[in-house]
């Protein structure tokens, strides 16, 4: 099994789950972070004060997939999320040993 | 004296006074939306702890101090401590038919607005206690004194060689509140981290509240100035309403063609600026002096809030870029714009008029005049009591209680749950 984690703009949320649902996905969980890559962050003015602002508000996303799937997986969160712009986020995947569904005690690829 | 009740004008004035009252709450979520979420509280609670302290020492002796008879630095008090036998024939409102409880009211307003606006100077770092006292200290030694000279005929007033025009309060409440503002944000230093680390605001909607707030009971604060519900009273509503706009129109362009973005905190800012210049002018001048005095000085203080950071003084909320420089702007512009010709009923003879309506320099000298004498006269009281109010209590808190917040410290409470 693996874990793809996806670090997104917040405004492809939407694509992206389209995208994930297509791809037989049967569930994400999505959470706000803050972050900077390349781009840095932005400037704000404030009564013609210049603030730096060094964290730019993403989304981040993980879905849990068997090892067969992964690659789709990957390759459907960058074809939904991509604007062309800088700032468009990053995809990585990891290996994961186990996995249990609470509700039933089920484990490994039972429990995706 | 026989005294005539007039319904119209009592009923205005009742309704002025409810208006101006609510621009000190208005203030409060002006200033509160611009701080950090941990001073959020405190920031408020220093306007709302005027209104407290203001309405009781108001009643008490401070009206008799700035509006009782006498022509020297302060009004007397006598028959005043709690307004027993306080007739009606004898209060401020006599010659126009409202009631002296009225007129005390409504005075007592102006008094509280005044206190609150030095607030924003302080920001994040001043001891309740010591705020709450200086509120009381303040009002007593340093408004009562301005308002007596420039309203009550005392001696502040009589170094002009002519009547100066302060309409609703240019020299009284913003030249006042924005020298004030800035003794006391120099005595306290600058905030930790201030000009180094983003102090930028928690929250533009509260600030955008606020403004809507502060322009909604100023309509009270300069057509009630009038004391009567006429024609006057109207020229200085549309007034108030025209300045500010085209203030607010100033103050984004000054933000486009040099930051690049028309800004919410900028139209809100404009609003005050505009709202500060017109009072002094109010009724005193048509609207294009109303336009042009708008338009200047939402330019001019759009570019003076930076003055803090070239000069070094941490005057948080810009007290002194807003309301000392609008106020100086609206007071020394009526020495060009002042028309008292038409369109009112208040000094009609335009023997006060400006030099662009027919007046000479002697008018644009008393206003310079009455600018400096309320800057020296508040600079100095208000360095004093800061002074004695540090080397007694201490005016600031503790570096830490600043870093963790003074809401926290101050008051044993947060404005917002931190989520999970």
């Amino acid at each position: 099994m693996k874990l793809v984690t996806a670090i997104i703009q917040p405004h492809r949320v939407d694509e992206v789950r389209a995208a994930l649902e297509a791809a037989g996905v049967k569930g994400v969980t999505v959470s706000e972070a803050a972050g900077y890559g390349r781009q840095k962050g932005h400037t704000e003015v404030y009564r013609g004060a210049e603030y730096t602002v060094d964290l730019v508000p993403k989304t981040r996303l993980e879905v849990l997939v068997d090892d067969a799937d992964a690659a789709t997986v990957t390759e459907a969160i960058v074809s939904a999320a991509q604007t062309g712009k800088i700032g468009d986020g990053k995809v990585w995947v990891v290996p994961v040993d186990d996995v249990a569904r609470v509700r039933t005690g089920e484990h490994g690829a039972d429990a995706l | 004296m026989d005294f005539t009740l007039d319904t119209g004008n009592t009923a205005w004035i009742i309704v002025a006074t409810a208006l101006v009252l609510l621009m000190t709450p208005g203030l409060a979520f002006f200033y509160g939306g611009m701080v950090r979420t941990k001073s959020v509280l405190n920031m408020m609670m220093m306007s709302f702890i005027s209104i407290f302290t203001v309405a009781v020492v108001w009643v008490v002796y401070v009206y008799g101090l700035a509006f009782g008879p006498g022509e020297g630095l302060f009004g007397s008090i006598s028959g005043l401590i709690g307004l027993n036998g306080y007739a009606d024939a004898d209060g401020l409102g006599a010659g126009v038919g409202i009631p002296a409880l009225v007129m005390v009211a409504f005075q007592a307003t102006f008094a509280i607005i005044t206190v609150a606006l030095i607030s924003g100077s302080v920001a994040d770092r001043m001891k309740f206690g010591a705020w709450t006292l200086f509120t009381v200290i303040w009002v007593s030694l340093v408004y009562a004194p301005i308002a007596h000279g420039v309203w009550g005929g005392g001696l502040l007033g009589s170094f002009s060689p002519s009547t100066v025009i302060d309409f609703a309060g240019g020299t009284v409440v913003h030249i006042n509140a924005g020298v004030a503002g800035l003794v006391l944000a120099l005595l306290l230093g600058t905030r930790k981290g201030f000009g180094k680390e983003p102090m930028k605001p928690h929250n533009l909607p509260f600030v955008m509240l606020g403004s809507a707030l502060l322009w909604f009971g100023w309509f009270g604060f300069n057509a009630g100035s009038e004391w009567a519900a006429d024609a006057t009273a109207g020229r200085a509503f549309l007034n108030t309403l025209v300045a500010p706009g085209i203030a607010a129109l100033a103050w984004l362009l000054v933000e486009k063609i040099r930051d690049g973005k028309p800004t919410s905190l900028g139209g809100a800012s404009g609003i005050v600026a505009g709202l500060v210049a017109i009072t002094p002018a109010a009724a005193a001048v048509d609207t294009w002096g109303a336009l042009a005095i708008g338009a200047i000085a939402g330019a001019i203080c759009a570019m003076a809030v930076s003055l803090k950071y070239k000069f070094g003084y941490d005057d948080s909320l810009d007290v002194v870029g807003v309301h000392l420089v609008g106020g100086v702007i609206g007071t020394v512009l009526l020495g060009f714009f002042a028309n008292l010709d038409e369109g009112t009923t208040w000094a009609p003879d335009g023997a006060l008029n400006g030099l662009f309506y027919g007046g000479d320099f002697t008018q644009l000298a008393s206003q310079i005049i009455g600018a400096l004498v309320a800057i020296v006269y508040s600079g100095v009281l208000t360095l004093i009591i800061g002074l004695a109010l540090k080397y007694t209590i201490g005016i600031r808190v503790a570096e830490e209680v600043e870093v963790a917040g003074i809401d926290l410290a101050e008051h044993g409470e947060t404005a917002y749950e931190e989520a999970l």
